[in-house]
């Protein structure tokens, strides 16, 4: 797509507008240059709106009262759930559990499924780019039913090694966990050809899609895959509320997770019988202004398009690359341009990430440093830290410049030549 | 104080630490980390008649840190465990002589940390129980 056709499709200013944060003055008076959509994205007043709308207007608990509100809050609740199903073109809705984030779904899996399936001897197979939210919980169940860890190697641009994938790969393998786009390294992985391999062997697919899903990697059916994760502030949703998908005949199997109200069927004094799909894992009160409020952040994100949104942040990838290139000791990690998603972490030979992104906060310029929780793929690449800039499409291309010159900033205040 | 963070004085000791390496025979070795920066320090004292005679750190992480452990260095060097005791955060803070926000207080007092997990350990060793650590 030429610069100019795009261009004329995708009008960021106008996108800008939609988001009242970006154009609040930050308190040192310099406009905020927000690139660090990989943590939490910032809100359209579309989602504001909605969250006020719902405290406003039906507030109630869902599927309990039998009142008025009770019912409009249902309805709009299970809406956003359709919403969601629509968005990962899963196959019915109630293969659509709300969490409160990836962390917790991840940690439903890792649980009420591990728990009950996994035997001593029995692999998992992860990687070195996992966050810790993909890496941890399976460290724990896996001590606690004696079942091994094994890893894909990593090629040496950070990539998932995939010509290894079949030595690691084996029939004792019973679920593959892996991002569907790197946190750190940016980098997007061959969901497709793992899932295949995986399913081969007989083994489950789990895909983190904590950064993948809002760049538009999402569908569940294409390439086939058992559980997706992801966040809803990460899609430019509300905080505390995330998405578990699982194929029905698997959640069906799996023991529920947290115990309480909504998940039950029958309660006597001594057991209990449980509630069908999605309530069944649904325990307690759900995030219920939060969920609608990802529904309308769906809606926001569909309303643009995926492929605009990400021709839009290629862009922005693109520059950065060219432009942090040129900077004296800088040094991107993960892959090329061509593999990776809108993230781009990076070391600045002489300047620490935190005092990095200290200085970059003074030119207005919000990164994140640090090991973005996985602490395992910086011993990897042998640096306790790095810088990372992500971008979202509502970035400019003015901003990955003002990027590049608070590097240059930094790099004087620490009497780099 | 200045509310610039990276001033001569910081950058001189990040760039020209004071006392960075190793002893031979250090009294006692404490190292500890900042989980969220990934900051890393190790100190190594010298113990004379309760008085620090040498003071080295190693360590890596951001120039504040670093930096902080520097200056605690030059600072303690010829001090009794008494004063040491009695040396709080505010002076550290006062000694690095920038305004640091709360996150990067613990850059700033990640050294003081370990220098008083220090001397707790030494007191215990001592088996000093009898009030003179100035309860």
């Amino acid at each position: 797509m030429s610069h100019v056709a795009l261009e004329s499709v995708f009008d960021v200013t106008a996108i800008r507008r939609d988001f009242p944060i970006l154009d609040k003055p930050l308190p040192n008076g310099l406009p905020l240059v927000y690139l660090d959509n990989g943590a939490t994205a910032q809100k359209p007043r579309q989602v504001i709106e909605k969250l006020v709308e719902c405290y406003e207007n039906y507030n109630a608990n869902v599927h309990r009262g039998i009142h008025a509100l009770g019912d409009r809050v249902t309805t709009e609740l299970e809406e956003a759930r359709e919403k969601v199903r629509t968005l990962i073109g899963a196959d019915e809705v109630e293969e659509i559990i709300f969490t409160s984030g990836t962390t917790m779904s991840i940690n439903l899996v890792a649980d009420a499924w591990g728990r009950k399936f996994l035997q001593p001897g029995d692999e998992l197979l992860l990687n070195e780019m996992e966050h810790h939210a993909n890496l941890v919980p399976w460290q724990q169940i896996a001590h606690e039913r004696g079942a091994v860890l094994r890893f894909i190697p990593l090629t040496a641009d950070g990539r998932l090694d995939l010509s290894a994938l079949d030595d690691v790969l084996t029939d004792r393998t019973k679920l593959v966990a892996v991002t569907g786009l790197s946190n750190v390294l940016g980098t997007i992985n061959p969901i497709g050809e793992i899932a295949a391999k995986a399913h081969a062997r007989g083994s489950l697919v789990l895909v983190d899609g904590a950064q993948s899903v809002p760049h538009g990697y999402v569908d569940v059916n294409c390439p086939q895959i058992d559980f997706l994760a992801f966040s809803g502030h990460k899609l430019y949703g509300p905080t505390g509320i995330g998405v578990l998908y699982g194929r029905r005949r698997l959640l069906e199997q799996m023991d529920p997770f947290l115990c309480g109200g909504n998940m039950i069927r029958r309660v006597r004094k001594e057991s209990s019988d449980f509630a069908d799909l999605p309530s069944k894992f649904e325990a307690g009160t759900l995030p219920v202004a939060q969920a609608i409020g990802l529904g309308a952040a769906i809606d926001y994100v569909q309303g643009i398009g995926f492929d605009a949104i990400a021709a839009h942040e290629r862009q922005l990838t693109e520059r950065a690359f060219r432009q942090l290139n040129e900077i004296p000791g800088l040094k991107i990690v993960g892959p090329g341009v061509s593999e990776r998603g809108s993230i781009v972490s990076f070391t600045v030979e002489g300047v620490h990430p935190h005092d990095m992104a200290e200085l970059l906060d003074r030119r207005g310029v919000a990164v994140r440093a640090g090991h973005h929780c996985t602490m395992p793929l910086h011993e990897w690449l042998q640096v306790t830290a790095t810088t990372r800039a992500s971008f979202a499409f509502y970035n400019t291309l003015a901003e990955v410049d003002a990027l590049c010159e608070a590097i240059q900033y930094a790099r004087k205040v620490f009497r780099l030549k | 104080m200045s509310d610039d963070l990276y001033d001569d004085h910081i950058l001189d000791h990040y760039e020209s630490p004071y006392h960075r390496g190793h002893l031979d025979m250090p009294t006692i070795v404490h190292e500890d980390e900042n989980p969220l920066c990934g900051d890393q320090v190790r100190l190594e004292l010298l113990i004379e008649n309760d008085r620090v005679r040498e003071a080295w750190f190693d360590g890596h992480g951001c120039a504040i840190s670093q930096a902080a452990a520097s200056i605690l260095m030059k600072e303690i060097e010829g001090k009794t465990l008494e004063e040491l005791r009695a040396f709080q955060a505010k002076d550290m803070l006062d000694k690095l002589k920038i305004r640091l926000t709360a996150s990067r207080q613990k850059c700033g007092l990640l050294s003081f940390k370990i220098l008083k997990t220090m001397i707790y350990t030494l007191d215990e060793r001592k088996g000093q129980g009898d009030g003179s650590d100035g309860a």
